[in-house]
């Protein structure tokens, strides 16, 4: 039987299959490793805030995400923040950042953050189907203020 | 692990039917081992796609004009083949636009015949597709729904089975081969269990029809689903074969045209089988896929195409086996198995292994597979699946073992 790969040569000549080894990571996996796996493994202000003055769950199904934020407001400003979670690389990495980032914003301005300026803090190209897990972070934060602004509560949050 | 049978693999030449598997993804050969999901589709489904389209379209059971007798034709014979190719007769089968559809299908048509109290039996590894309508008929109309659990090896507990199904159940519906799991379970002493209770038996076979010679008379089951989609057909093409004496006295799912034998404004009587549960104008060109694509097995033969599966299938249980920190999720011997082969790595959660992996050309599922109650009977949150068909090598799965070897590295 032949189980070899019936390519042609200018087809095999595409491939670069010697790439797919152990050793030297590329470039763009190095950034992935700094970026990424860094806050996945080390994640920044993990925890329940004792004095929080609001928090907001978020789940997504597709990764079996799950993020509880908590967020402390002193005079308008975020003045201290924290996260319990769970899931994929790319859902904890961005929320361990979004928190080192808006940490003394002021809530306004927090509210304001674009997508754009949390696939940027990634640092990596983020496909279609992964968006989810890489903006649940932001999701979580733009909620969470919109529901404290407007008197809602999240009873789920406690129980991550 | 090794080879226990005397297994061969199908010619390898045979990925040269298969376009879409000659392009290169992120400058390396695409090794697509996302079957369970979807497979691709050989140039002959395509061409019969095509040819219908650009020489046969019309619609079916109207005109009487050449084209539509062409096509009517066309249409008509898909479901004579698919009839012979699971052993049924023509007025069996009945074309749905996926599996899901059927299983939704015989939930509002049998479930309209269920009374409170009534109990249905299904499995802790469905998919949500036969859970989920179960489900939802339950709440409705106070039925009870029963799982056979899943015991060591991944295996359905059939002494469980033996008591959960009774003669107060009325449905026995239960997957042929776990999407996730890979398991192949007993469905024909499920049948037996169910019939010897007065119950109908359903077999999803999803993932069963595409990989295995599936024969209902065999299994002596009352309903099979099935896609045409994960065996090299196109989407929006499903089966539902029924036994035709159940079928005669169940009520129709759609309602509208074709399905109809006269209407007036008061009345309706329903079309002879299986035009009654196929209302509106079908798929026909899917069907014509279909048709094609179960030639193409045929002519492969399906004992070789499962044996091609369980070849790859045992070279991949022994090659990923040796990974540190690798666990396989499902059953560890080919012979209570198919090709689904699902797997944890510690420490990289299956998303971002799925995503290293496309970067070596590498497609594989990530994720719950569509069976959240399994993952959490499981204690899992979601499994990398590896899950493969006819066009896969063993080099597909050197080439996934050593993607996996790489994340390892990055998430070190």
């Amino acid at each position: 039987m032949n189980e070899k790969f019936p390519l042609t040569q200018e087809e095999a000549a595409l491939i670069d299959r010697n790439e797919v080894g152990p050793s030297n990571l590329t470039e763009e996996e190095e950034l992935y490793k700094e970026n990424i796996i860094d806050h996945y493994k080390y994640p920044h202000n993990t925890g329940v805030l004792q004095d929080y003055t609001f928090s907001r769950r978020e789940f997504n199904p597709l990764c079996g995400d799950d993020i509880a934020l908590y967020v402390k407001v002193s005079s308008g400003e975020i003045s201290d923040i924290s996260f319990v979670g769970k899931g994929c690389a790319i859902s904890q990495a961005s929320i361990s950042m979004l928190t080192d980032k808006v940490k003394g914003m002021q809530l306004k301005e927090a509210k304001d953050i674009k997508r754009e300026e949390v696939l940027g803090m990634l640092g990596i190209p983020i496909g279609i189907v992964r968006m989810k897990c890489a903006l649940l972070s932001l999701k979580a934060l733009s909620r969470g203020i919109e529901q404290f602004e407007t008197g809602g509560q999240d009873e789920e949050a406690g129980s991550c | 692990m090794q080879v226990t049978k005397n297994l061969q693999l199908l010619d390898g030449r045979l990925v040269n039917d298969f376009p879409i598997l000659k392009q290169t993804v992120n400058g390396k050969r695409l090794a697509y081992m996302d079957n369970g999901a979807t497979t691709q589709k050989p140039q002959e489904v395509i061409d019969a796609m095509t040819n219908y389209y650009q020489k046969d379209n019309a619609n079916v059971h109207r005109g009487v004009y050449q084209l539509s007798q062409r096509a009517t034709t066309a249409y008509e014979h898909a479901h004579d083949v698919v009839a012979k190719f699971i052993g049924a007769k023509f007025e069996e089968v009945i074309f749905t636009k996926s599996a899901t559809e059927s299983l939704n299908l015989l939930a509002y048509s049998l479930g309209s015949t269920l009374k409170p109290g009534d109990e249905i039996v299904l499995s802790q590894m469905e998919h949500h597709s036969n859970l989920v309508p179960w489900q939802q008929l339950a709440k409705e109309k106070g039925l009870a729904l029963k799982f056979i659990p899943i015991i060591e090896n991944y295996r359905l507990d059939m002494d469980a089975a033996k008591r959960l199904i009774t003669p107060k159940t009325k449905i026995v519906s239960i997957v042929h081969m776990s999407n996730v799991l890979g398991t192949i379970n007993n469905v024909k002493e499920l049948a037996k269990l169910a019939h010897a209770n007065g119950s109908f038996m359903i077999i999803d076979g999803a993932q069963s029809v595409p990989h295995m010679p599936v024969n209902v008379k065999e299994l002596d089951c009352d309903f099979l689903v099935f896609s045409g989609h994960k065996m090299l057909a196109p989407t929006g093409i499903g089966v539902l074969y029924g036994k035709k004496e159940i079928l005669e006295k169940m009520k129709p799912f759609l309602y509208g045209g074709d399905m109809i034998s006269e209407v007036t404004f008061e009345n309706s009587t329903w079309n002879d089988l299986p035009w009654k549960f196929e209302a509106g104008t079908p798929n026909i060109a899917e069907a014509v896929g279909l048709a094609a694509a179960i030639y193409y097995l045929q002519k492969l033969g399906m004992g070789k195409v499962f044996e091609h599966d369980l070849f790859i299938t045992s070279y991949a249980l022994e090659k990923l086996s040796q990974i540190d920190g690798l666990k396989i999720i499902g059953p560890s011997n080919i012979d209570e198995r198919g090709g689904a082969v699902s797997f944890t790595l510690e420490g990289v959660h299956p998303h971002d292994l799925s995503e290293i992996l496309d970067r070596f050309g590498v497609a594989v599922r990530g994720g719950h597979h569509c069976a959240m109650p399994l993952m959490s009977a499981l204690k899992l949150n979601s499994t990398t699946r590896a899950s493969f068909y006819v066009y896969n090598t063993k080099e597909d799965v050197d080439i996934l073992v050593e993607g996996i070897k790489k994340a390892k590295e990055i998430f070190k």
